[in-house]
């Protein structure tokens, strides 16, 4: 009886995610859907003009915006990330890997706006003073670099797992076969983790897409469509956090709707990634020798539940 | 007996209990605050001297939220604080309900850089840099380079002053204008880039930026006092109906002679009521 | 003979030119992330004196020490874990041990991802929406609190079902063997078992709420007088530095407050990763 009663207890904690979720849903897109639905969502999501003062509510340059710095944060990010990714779970011997690995995880604790700060006073000067570039060095650019910086240690460490879950008989055949290392990462690991690093991408481009403090900081915030990596841009994010304290009701509301497609823009990443590493786990896992320890099965089940930006390395501590 | 193992179950309902307890107490929140104690929350412009006051304020606790003039109308309005700090003029259906009190007044000066030649606008100069159809310092008397145009952030009672003043009811603000909410950080992006032009409130000057005069006439506590400079609004403090308690305290202590030096000190004009 | 050996080359030369290449990355990484530390701390640490951490700031925080945004940190960040360690844990215990992969435990994961992958400012939208003004707590650190509380919930729940699946299966089947009921098994066998795990996770979800500045700032304020009770307005470290930086206040004081800052998130993920290891190697 008693059993019942906490089971209970349980249950209803174990939902409280779920309500929180669905409180916040509720409660974003009872405020924000109304300004939507007034101006017409093609008009609001397409139109080029921000000037709540005149009554218009255009989203199109801020998407524009965390568009062009998402892509540019990957476009940066992506090839250094998983270059880091195949030296640390390929390439580093294990001495090496003890003293990597948990120090970029730490470092990826640092604080957003410790970021967007260093930014500020060491990028943006840089880049309006530099001779190939200039502008007033608060740009998409600046806000690139920073956010690339600030999403290496996701996708780091989500390609270090796609990569260490391949199965070593994939490597041992390829070597068999008088393949270079080289070889065998390019023409059988890669290959094999590419549902898993691509999940990195997009739990990055996620991660890109949300960060609000160093975008403000770096970013230059105007209202503008972006015509070059050199303008100043304004991202979803910073157009919430910028004129949140705005009360007039329209205002207020296209402020929320913003929220609505950040939210919707941020879910559907998340899902995207969600499944395409919960295929890429569940093949493997498949395809490899059956894991025999129950650490290896844990682990492809905690697997299977997804990954946050930090995953914590439980049950494969850094070596 | 209690035993260790049960002790995880009772941490967890403790807890709960105290979560609820606390949210339940929450509510009953307006009423258990201290008489003496006083909440404002607006104007970013005004925030430093509304802190820089409830520093030397004694009779109670004041504590200082920003959010804009817009947010600290709202504030004033809903009892979310109990002052709302505005940079600016109410809008006529703002003011139902309020009573505004001027606490100072502002100007709003226009700096650039301190190496900028430029130290002479017009008010149609600054409309078109400001519009985006003068882009280059050449054409108001500068070197060859353009304008990097500096903005507050939609909201703010200083741009809202400035938007009224300068641009006027049918122009606006260029789109491609830097845009920053904090005065402070406009006046620092401006002292770091030598083709910056923006606009903070006039006490907020300092030895590494440089206001340009408008139609002639520079920014000055004197000029602020006697109306000559044009780019100027009063600092207003709201409250929902007459100020009583804390507010009305904390509020007779703005206005005093100590308070008033204090503003002036800062770089404020005071007003003339005491 | 001539021939293979010819063949043979051009992938060796690739080998060595992909070596350097993917190391010269690898440094160029972890050089980024180490000077971004090294610049905070070399600028930041000369700032940090004991006055510094005990006095209150003065003139906005141009002057004097950032003690009230430690204590607000502290508070806030307590308040969170009070609001996301009895849910966390609850719905990891339900997980992992209550039921089987079905469709409502399928809905509970996805509710829990998604929440992960909300972006800080929504949560701030929504704290300021509904805990500050709807829910009349105005800008305190309850409202900051629950917020954050929210925020760190899937960190928690993920952590700790993952500590508990850890545990093998068999400590459940002894337990039972002899006698215990289900949740007298989990209590008092697989909980502590799984303990450092699961404290793992709620010192993570410290770690995020500490550096929290967006979600913050729209709920819990910026007051910068010391709070008296969670009816209060606070101002956060990662608040402060914001607002330091942004206003252009004082570079020293904002240097101060990131070393502050850096230091506190290095030591507490520190003591997260030291906690991990010493879990799994206790289940071996």
């Amino acid at each position: 009886m008693r059993d019942r009663m906490i089971e209970r207890m349980l249950l209803l904690a174990a939902t409280s995610a779920v309500a929180m979720l669905a409180l916040i849903t509720i409660f974003i897109f009872r405020e924000g859907l109304p300004v939507i639905l007034d101006h017409g969502p093609l008009a609001f999501v397409a139109g080029v003009t921000w000037a709540p003062s005149l009554g218009q509510y255009g989203l199109l340059p801020m998407i524009a915006g965390s568009a062009v710095v998402t892509a540019g944060a990957l476009v940066v990010g992506l090839p250094l990330g998983l270059a880091c990714a195949i030296t640390l779970a390929e390439m580093a011997p294990p001495k090496a890997r003890t003293v990597l690995k948990p120090t970029i995880e730490l470092l990826a604790g640092v604080p957003s706006v410790v970021y967007g700060f260093i930014g500020m006073e060491v990028l943006v000067p840089f880049i309006r003073q530099a001779p190939l570039l200039g502008g007033p060095g608060y740009s998409a650019l600046a806000a690139s670099i920073i956010l690339a910086v600030m999403v290496l240690p996701t996708i780091i460490s989500i390609s270090i797992d796609a990569i260490e879950a391949v199965p070593r008989s994939f490597r041992e055949g390829s070597y068999a076969l008088g393949a270079t290392q080289w070889q065998t990462i390019t023409g059988v690991v890669l290959p094999a983790a590419r549902s898993g690093i691509v999940a990195a991408v997009i739990l990055g481009m996620g991660r890109a897409v949300g960060e609000t403090m160093a975008v403000i900081m770096v970013a230059g915030n105007s209202v503008q469509m972006p015509h070059s990596l050199l303008d100043p841009v304004r991202t979803l994010t910073a157009n919430i956090a910028l004129e949140m304290g705005y009360a007039s009701g329209a205002h207020a509301q296209a402020l929320f709707a913003t929220g609505i497609v950040l939210f919707v823009i941020s879910l559907g990443l998340n899902e995207i990634a969600g499944r395409v590493r919960g295929r890429s786990r569940a093949s493997v896992v498949v395809a490899a020798d059956a894991p025999a320890d129950a650490e290896a099965a844990a682990e492809a089940r905690a697997e299977l539940l997804g990954a946050p930006a930090m995953r914590p390395r439980l049950m494969k501590p850094s070596l | 007996m209690s035993s260790p193992i049960h002790a995880p179950r009772r941490r967890l309902t403790t807890i709960f209990v105290t979560l609820v307890v606390l949210i339940a107490a929450s509510c009953a929140r307006a009423t258990t605050r201290d008489g003496g104690d006083v909440v404002l929350a607006g104007s970013t412009s005004i925030q430093p001297f509304a802190e820089r006051w409830a520093e030397s304020y004694q009779l109670g606790r004041v504590t200082v939220q920003s959010g804009g003039s817009t947010a600290g109308i709202k504030a004033a309005h809903d009892g979310t604080a109990d002052v709302g700090m505005s940079s600016r003029q109410l809008h006529a259906e703002e003011s139902e309900g309020l009573v505004q009190t001027v606490v100072a007044r502002d100007g709003i000066a226009v700096i650039v850089h301190r190496a900028n030649r430029v130290q002479a606008l017009t008010l149609a100069q600054l409309r078109g840099i400001y519009a985006g159809t003068i882009r280059s310092w050449r054409e108001v008397g500068g070197a060859d380079a353009s304008i990097t145009v500096i903005t507050r952030e939609e909201g703010s009672g200083t741009r809202d002053t400035f938007q009224e003043r300068v641009m006027g009811s049918g122009v606006g603000i260029a789109r491609e204008a830097l845009v920053t909410a904090y005065s402070g950080g406009l006046r620092k992006m401006v002292a770091e880039d030598p083709n910056a032009i923006g606009y903070v409130t006039f006490s907020q000057l300092n030895d590494r930026v440089h206001a340009v005069s408008l139609d002639g006439v520079l920014p000055t506590e004197q000029t602020i006092r006697d109306a000559t400079y044009h780019l100027q609004r009063p600092f207003l403090f709201l409250t929902r109906g007459e100020p009583a308690g804390g507010s009305e305290q904390f509020l007779k202590f703005v206005l005093s002679p100590r308070g008033q030096s204090i503003a002036r000190a800062e770089g404020l004009a005071p007003v003339s009521t005491y | 003979m001539v021939e293979e050996h010819r063949a043979s080359v051009a992938p060796r030369l690739a080998q060595q030119v992909a070596r350097v290449g993917l190391w010269g990355a690898t440094a160029l990484t972890v050089g980024i992330l180490v000077f971004i530390v090294v610049f905070v701390m070399q600028r930041g640490l000369g700032a940090i004196s004991w006055s510094f951490l005990t006095d209150a700031p003065q003139r906005s925080g141009a002057e004097g020490g950032i003690f009230p945004t430690i204590v607000s940190t502290l508070y806030v960040t307590l308040a969170a874990v009070v609001v996301a360690t009895p849910l966390g844990l609850g719905a990891a215990i339900y997980l992992a041990e209550y039921t089987t992969e079905g469709r409502l435990s399928g809905i509970i994961r996805r509710g829990t991802e998604s929440l992960a992958g909300i972006p800080s400012i929504i949560f701030g939208l929504f704290g300021f929406a509904f805990f500050v003004t709807a829910l009349g707590m105005g800008w305190s650190i309850l409202s900051g609190g629950l917020t954050l509380g929210v925020m760190i919930l899937p960190t928690v729940i993920r952590t700790s079902e993952e500590a508990l699946r850890a545990v093998p299966r068999e400590y459940r089947h002894v337990a039972q063997s002899l006698g215990a009921s289900k949740w007298d098994a989990i209590r008092s066998v697989v909980l502590p078992v799984a303990a450092p795990g699961v404290v793992t996770g709620i010192v993570l979800g410290i770690g995020r709420a500490i550096s929290e500045t967006a979600a913050v700032i729209f709920t819990a304020g910026v007051a910068l007088a010391t709070p008296r009770s969670p009816f209060d307005s606070a101002r956060t470290m990662s608040v402060h530095f914001y607002t330091l930086t942004m206003e252009g206040i004082s570079d020293e004081q904002a240097y101060g407050t990131a070393a502050v800052l850096v230091v506190t998130i290095l030591v507490i993920n520190l003591a997260a990763y030291t906690l991990m290891r010493r879990f799994t190697r206790s289940l071996r």
